[in-house]
């Protein structure tokens, strides 16, 4: 990790109105060679009788990631830029604790390879200085990777948000997801 | 005889479609490739900049090309997936001939060149040279277009030649030389940014031009208001500020009816309607009676809602209308764009920044294509085949005598019309499935196998070239050096990435060499696309789609460059107008009176509910490609009727029931997809598939009468639930449906 580049400026921005359930996010995902040709990222309609909405989905990557802290085995690590990995292969034990866990329903275990695997933000592609792989094709804008400067000078009408509230507990992440202008917290349930 | 020689299923095994997924364990060389070349995706108008990883003469994979200005890495789907159609199973690798009860049967390329040499010469001789005739499309490069039309005209001496445009952007490239005397989108999207409102009239635009989104969404950052009109609530609509559900077949009352309301309120710009326009007082007066309330009960659109839009519309400082297939399927395409034209007009706001117009130009050269080649009433740089001046300049330039230069043919539905009379008897055809994709299929099929050759080009055996008796290997956009120009009027560069499979050849390659064998070598020697593409520049020199000043150079050096552009000093023209100089013959911009007709087609007690037909996200035109890329077709498999509740309610329809729907000329089965986001009177099919399930066995043979678009977007038809409920959709394997 000595010789990575990553670049602490940039941030990823959710921005799930402008999911226009196209899939190009997660054929892009698939094609990177580590993940053998599955996604990391999800889309999926939220009711397609009433609507043609679709939510999206990436690893949030929390400040204190509850799959970390439930994982028996140690496997989940957060790095110094706040990227919380993928489980170690070796010690993963596939218990699936993560998986019950995330609160944004993320990691997934893998059944053939008997692992957990999820988001890492495209390390291999953040780590030297370039976008993940969803943000850069994404057509809409519902995916976005850059400084927090250009989403408030490109998207004046909206607010990235860090913080959510499930009840009693706040979890904070390093995704900011964006809020109608001036919200600060994205309440899911009181 | 063009007949099946086998039963499609056997056909299907050899050849596909297939599907074809990247390994798993990892695509070989990826990791290092040979080379990273800077091109474009082959599929829509949009043309996004791709970077293609090639490995061993082979597409291996893809990168975001983040420096191209239109997209900056942005991608659909199929632009992520279109790198796996070099190294596919279905990929045809020697000529074929059709040997009845065998199948197709491998055939060395001097035979074959032959074969098709004899029968071409031996129709043309018993029948007339218009009774072989050439099919063509516009996922060719500008070169290709360009050498597609000279060859129709120079080497077969047909007059008739027609192309898939004719299915796409006619309707547009009609209205715009009525309104405008050019057919080019007036703005660049950069125009977009800043527009007060947009109005997209008939455009599914998150599915069928994904990346034009982000030019939207930034409008609507910037406070811009979204008005989109689309009888089903589509990914786009969904977010509009402002959705009009419009009735299917009654766009232009809905246009009338907003001009009617701009008249009335004096949304007017009289001083540029005064100064730079003709026939106001025609469309004013054609819209005179076009109330809110005929409004309302004609296009089924809520009043409310119309007047609305004409309010956002009508005092903004800025705006862009943009319009797709939406209006110009039908027969009365032409009047619809007119219509919207209208609106445009009346407010003034064209020619400056952030006051745009534009068609969605849909095929990959779909703008391109139209100007330069295989039109059948047309010459490069959008020249008139039947003006005498016009002819007198291409003829020069090919260097043949004005009176051997075939005048204006049939158009592709005419074109399979007459063969089903009988009166062409020959058929040449590249990049076209016209089994798929043409209106009333069952006739097509009929007309195919009445036919007494055809020989078809292309790079898999597409379902129209089932019924071919030569098959002619040829290349992917990959395989071939050359240039597109984009929806917005960009001419940009393509790269050959790799070398056709097996033994393929180029496109040209197989062209130049059959102009050969016709006796034309001499009109046909180039050593290169750019040879080719310079000559184009000097047969567009003087026409409205000026080429003359483009080199590949410039092109590569400001990746991209927009026409026109008449000399090589000149930057290109990224926003038509600015000067309020139209290329109308009086140099002013043309309204036009738009009188309200009804569709080709109206419900009855027989067909009592609205059929409409469209695209989906993963799949393109007649998925000749796309049906053999496996993640596109599992991301939907099979075509669905979209129904409203309480239409399926009043017919007794479930969820995944199958349904059977007929009209006049066909029937079909599709599982029932009930969804709130349709109109109650209509329904929708997707029209990617072949065989029993094409939606292009229902759909009419209405064309418009000036442009001769088919009118895919409305029929009538009945519904009738067979009791069954649908299959897993891995079960139908409608992406080779028989």
């Amino acid at each position: 990790m000595t010789t990575s580049t990553f670049r602490t400026d940039q941030e990823f921005f959710l921005d799930p109105q402008r999911c226009i359930g196209c899939h190009a996010c997660e054929m892009a995902c698939a094609e990177c060679e580590t993940n053998g040709q599955l996604p990391m990222i999800h889309v999926d309609y939220v009711d397609r009788f009433l609507s043609p909405q679709t939510s999206v989905q990436i690893c949030m990557h929390c400040e204190d990631p509850v799959c970390a802290r439930v994982c028996p085995a140690v496997a989940i690590e957060k790095d110094e830029f706040g990227i919380v990995h993928s489980a170690n292969t070796a010690r993963c034990i596939a218990c699936s604790n993560c998986v019950n866990a995330c609160p944004f329903g993320v990691p997934r275990k893998i059944e053939p390879m008997d692992l957990m695997m999820k988001c890492n933000m495209c390390y291999d592609r953040t780590s030297v200085g370039k976008k993940p792989m969803c943000a850069t094709v994404c057509p809409s804008g519902a995916l976005f990777y850059g400084t927090r400067e250009e989403m408030a000078r490109n998207r004046p009408q909206s607010s990235p948000v860090k913080t959510f509230k499930f009840g009693k507990e706040t979890v904070k992440t390093k995704v900011n997801i964006m809020m109608p202008k001036g919200a600060t917290e994205l309440v899911v349930h009181e | 005889m063009a007949t099946l020689p086998l039963p499609t299923a056997d056909i299907i095994a050899q050849f596909g479609p297939s599907l074809n997924f990247p390994n798993p364990e990892g695509i070989p060389g990826r990791d290092e490739p040979d080379a990273v070349v800077k091109t474009h995706c082959c599929f829509c108008g949009m043309q996004c900049g791709i970077k293609l990883l090639v490995k061993d003469d082979r597409v291996v994979g893809f990168e975001p090309w983040e420096e191209f200005p239109f997209n900056e890495g942005r991608l659909c789907p199929k632009g992520v997936q279109r790198y796996l159609q070099n190294d596919h199973p279905d990929r045809l690798l020697t000529p074929l001939i059709r040997v009845g009860g065998k199948g197709f049967e491998q055939i060395g390329w001097d035979a074959a060149m032959e074969r098709v040499v004899s029968e071409i010469s031996r129709i043309q001789s018993a029948h007339g040279p218009d009774a072989f005739a050439m099919l063509s499309g516009v996922s060719l490069t500008n070169e290709k277009s360009y050498l597609v039309g000279k060859f129709a005209r120079v080497a077969l001496k047909t007059r008739n030649l027609d192309y898939n445009g004719r299915l796409c952007m006619v309707s547009a490239g009609a209205g715009n030389k009525k309104a405008f005397g050019l057919d080019r989108a007036s703005n660049n999207y950069s125009d977009l940014a800043h527009a007060e409102v947009i109005l997209v009239c008939g455009s599914n635009v998150s599915e069928t031009f994904p990346t034009l989104t982000h030019w939207i969404w930034q409008a609507r950052d910037n406070g811009g208001k979204l008005i989109v009109v689309d009888p089903r609530l589509t990914p786009i609509a969904r977010t509009a500020d402002l959705h009009l559900p419009v009735r299917p077949g009654r766009d232009s009352a809905l246009y009338g009816a907003i001009l009617h309301q701009l008249i009335k309120h004096d949304w007017l710009d009289h001083e540029f309607i005064a100064n730079d326009t003709t026939d106001f007082e025609k469309a004013k007066e054609a819209v005179k009676d076009y109330d809110l309330g005929w409004a309302e009960r004609t296009t089924g659109v809520p009043k409310e809602k119309i007047e609305l839009a004409a309010r956002w519309w009508g005092p903004a400082k800025t705006s862009f209308l943009l319009h797709a297939r939406g209006i110009e399927h039908h027969s009365k395409g032409v009047e619809n764009v007119l219509a919207c034209i209208n609106l445009v007009l009346a407010t003034g706001r064209i020619g400056k920044p952030y006051c745009g117009y534009a068609t969605i130009t849909g095929q990959g050269n779909g703008q391109g294509g139209r100007e330069h080649g295989h039109k059948c009433d047309q010459l490069p740089g959008n020249r008139d085949i039947e003006n005498p001046e016009h002819r007198k300049y291409i003829s020069q330039v090919w260097g043949i005598e004005e009176k051997d230069m075939p005048g204006k043919g049939l158009t592709a539905y005419e074109i399979m019309e007459a063969a089903h009379r009988g009166e062409i008897k020959g058929l040449l055809s590249i990049c076209f499935n016209p089994l798929v994709s043409l209106p009333n299929n069952n006739m097509i099929r009929e007309a195919l196998e009445k036919l007494e050759f055809y020989v078809c080009i292309d790079f898999f055996l597409n379902e129209t070239a089932r019924h071919a008796d030569i098959i002619l290997p040829g290349s992917l956009h990959e395989e071939e050096e050359g240039t597109v120009t984009t929806a917005e009027g960009r001419v940009t560069r393509i790269r050959k990435c790799v070398n056709p499979p097996g033994q393929a050849r180029s496109d040209t390659a197989i062209l130049l060499e059959l102009a050969d064998r016709l006796g034309a070598k001499k009109s046909f020697s180039y050593e290169s696309t750019e040879e080719i593409f310079n000559e184009l520049r000097v047969a567009s020199k003087g026409g409205t789609a000026d080429y003359f000043g483009i080199t590949y150079k410039k092109i590569e050096d400001n990746m991209g460059i927009f026409w026109p552009c008449p000399s090589e000093d000149h930057p290109g023209t990224p926003r038509l107008w600015e000067d309020r100089k139209f290329r109308t013959p009086d140099g002013k911009a043309h309204f036009h009176g738009i009188a309200y007709r009804d569709p080709g087609e109206i419900t009855d007690d027989e067909y009592p509910v609205i059929l409409t037909t469209g695209r989906v996200v993963s799949q393109y035109l007649s998925g000749t490609q796309t049906r053999r890329i496996g993640k596109l077709v599992n991301q939907y498999p099979e075509p669905l009727l979209e129904i409203h509740p309480l239409m399926a309610a009043k017919f007794g329809i479930r969820d995944r029931e199958l349904v059977t729907v007929s009209t006049r000329r066909g029937f079909a089965e599709f599982p029932a997809q009930l969804v709130e986001t349709i109109r109650e009177d209509t329904v929708f099919v997707p029209y990617h598939w072949p065989g029993k399930k094409s939606a292009n066995q229902l759909t009419s043979g209405h064309l418009d009468p000036v442009s001769k678009i088919p009118e895919f977007k409305v029929c009538a038809c009945k519904l009738t639930p067979t009791g069954r409920m649908a299959p897993e959709p891995a079960e139908s394997k409608a992406w080779a449906s028989v």
